[in-house]
């Protein structure tokens, strides 16, 4: 016998340590990562996406700012008009985005402050379910709620089903909004606009995800306060919205409807 | 008949008014137009696939490029020769053909499609 037990091992040991150091190593401890990044796309990949937001860094302005960059980004126009009004992400106060948790002798910094919310992206879509043409669906490799403006019929099922308001309706062609309230619609000429007659609602930023760039709003809220809000992966231990989730108490809109949101709140 | 004189008179000028289309250009032989390339364009010399490829199957793949991009996320394309382009109609394809006017609706008017693309996606600006 020219190799003994301990020799073999010994060999296998450095052959595979070589072995994992090329390529193949990478494929096996990141799988898809070394594909992206030879094809120069950035990697922003998640099982499921969700964000966190710190209501204790969150103030006002940061929220203006955080709409803006949103609404100026995918080409959503002021109507000037609640009652036709579009919108992706916006602030409400606390009896209103936490029903369940308001009551009459509740904290007063609490009840001050104006929350950030969007589409929570539930694991458990009521939008999704009552659309009838498949429009808007739950995209099942990163967990987040899709709209198809291609398949829209506008029957507005979704707007109902949604306990969260998360979904607009175009009443009218964007394109003809105001033009003393938006001076210079489109505002993003690489993003299309939608046209009447159909639903619209934040995409956590699909596009930007593409190509390796965080959620609009969280770019402009974090150029104000790092950290104010937090978006990562949720399946992902030692990610940031989870080291989050561990460290802080957290709160979700009407968890008890069972839709599962993924936007939690630091309050 | 006592009104025949009128009907007839009105009937042979309704029949003339609907046929105007078929007797009009009778003759006539108007050219296909040939679209007209940008300067963008021209320097690229290939668009993401070959010229036959794109004349007889750009729809097609505008639809493919759609559905993979908003349904399945892909957002890039590998074209034969192994380039990468963003699935886009905004971004790459009029970032190139920026001249709609001359070289999509040319065509598209000749032979009466009306794409409802531009519903929603933005055209370049064009400076006519």
């Amino acid at each position: 016998m020219g190799i003994d037990r301990r020799k073999f091992l010994k060999i296998a040991g450095v052959s595979a340590a070589l072995g994992l150091s090329g390529k193949v190593g990478f494929e096996l401890l990141a799988p898809g990562d070394v594909d992206a990044s030879v094809n120069e796309i950035p990697v922003t990949e998640a099982k499921k996406w969700g964000m966190v937001v710190d209501m204790h860094k969150m103030t006002d302005s940061i929220l203006k700012k955080c709409q803006e960059a949103c609404h100026s980004f995918h080409n959503v126009p002021d109507w000037g008009n609640t009652r036709i009004e579009v919108k992706w992400n916006w602030s409400d106060t606390f009896e209103h985005v936490f029903p369940d948790h308001s009551h009459e002798y509740l904290n007063e910094h609490l009840l001050e402050k104006n929350y950030f919310v969007l589409c929570n992206h539930c694991d458990n879509p009521p939008c999704c379910r009552v659309c009838p043409t498949k429009a808007t669906f739950k995209r099942e490799s990163d967990g987040i709620v899709i709209m198809d403006p291609h398949r829209c019929i506008g029957c507005r099922f979704c707007m109902a089903a949604c306990p969260f308001g998360a979904r607009s309706f175009n009443w009218g062609d964007p394109r003809k909004a105001p033009e003393e309230l938006n001076p210079e619609f489109p505002t993003n000429p690489d993003y299309p606009t939608r046209t009447k007659g159909v639903v619209e609602k934040c995409t956590f930023c699909t596009e930007r995800l593409a190509k390796g760039l965080i959620p609009a709003c969280v770019e402009a809220a974090n150029q104000q306060v790092e950290g104010a809000l937090i978006f990562g992966d949720l399946t992902d231990h030692g990610s940031n919205v989870r080291r989050a989730l561990r460290e802080h108490y957290t709160i979700r809109r009407k968890p008890e409807l069972g839709t599962g949101p993924n936007i939690y709140y630091i309050v | 008949m006592f009104d025949g004189g009128k009907i007839w008179t009105l009937l042979i000028i309704f029949l003339v008014l609907l046929s105007f289309p078929l007797w009009y250009q009778r003759g006539d032989t108007v050219p296909a137009p040939v679209p007209e390339l940008s300067a963008a364009a021209k320097e690229a010399g290939k668009c993401v696939e070959s010229k036959e490829y794109m004349t007889k199957e750009h729809m097609k793949l505008l639809d493919r490029w759609r559905v993979e991009a908003v349904r399945d996320g892909e957002r890039f394309y590998t074209s034969t020769d192994g380039k990468q382009y963003e699935k886009s109609l905004q971004v790459t394809c009029m970032g190139c053909h920026s001249n709609k006017s001359q070289f999509c609706d040319k065509c598209h008017n000749y032979a009466g499609v009306d794409p409802f693309c531009w519903n929603c996606h933005i055209a370049p600006k064009e400076n006519i």
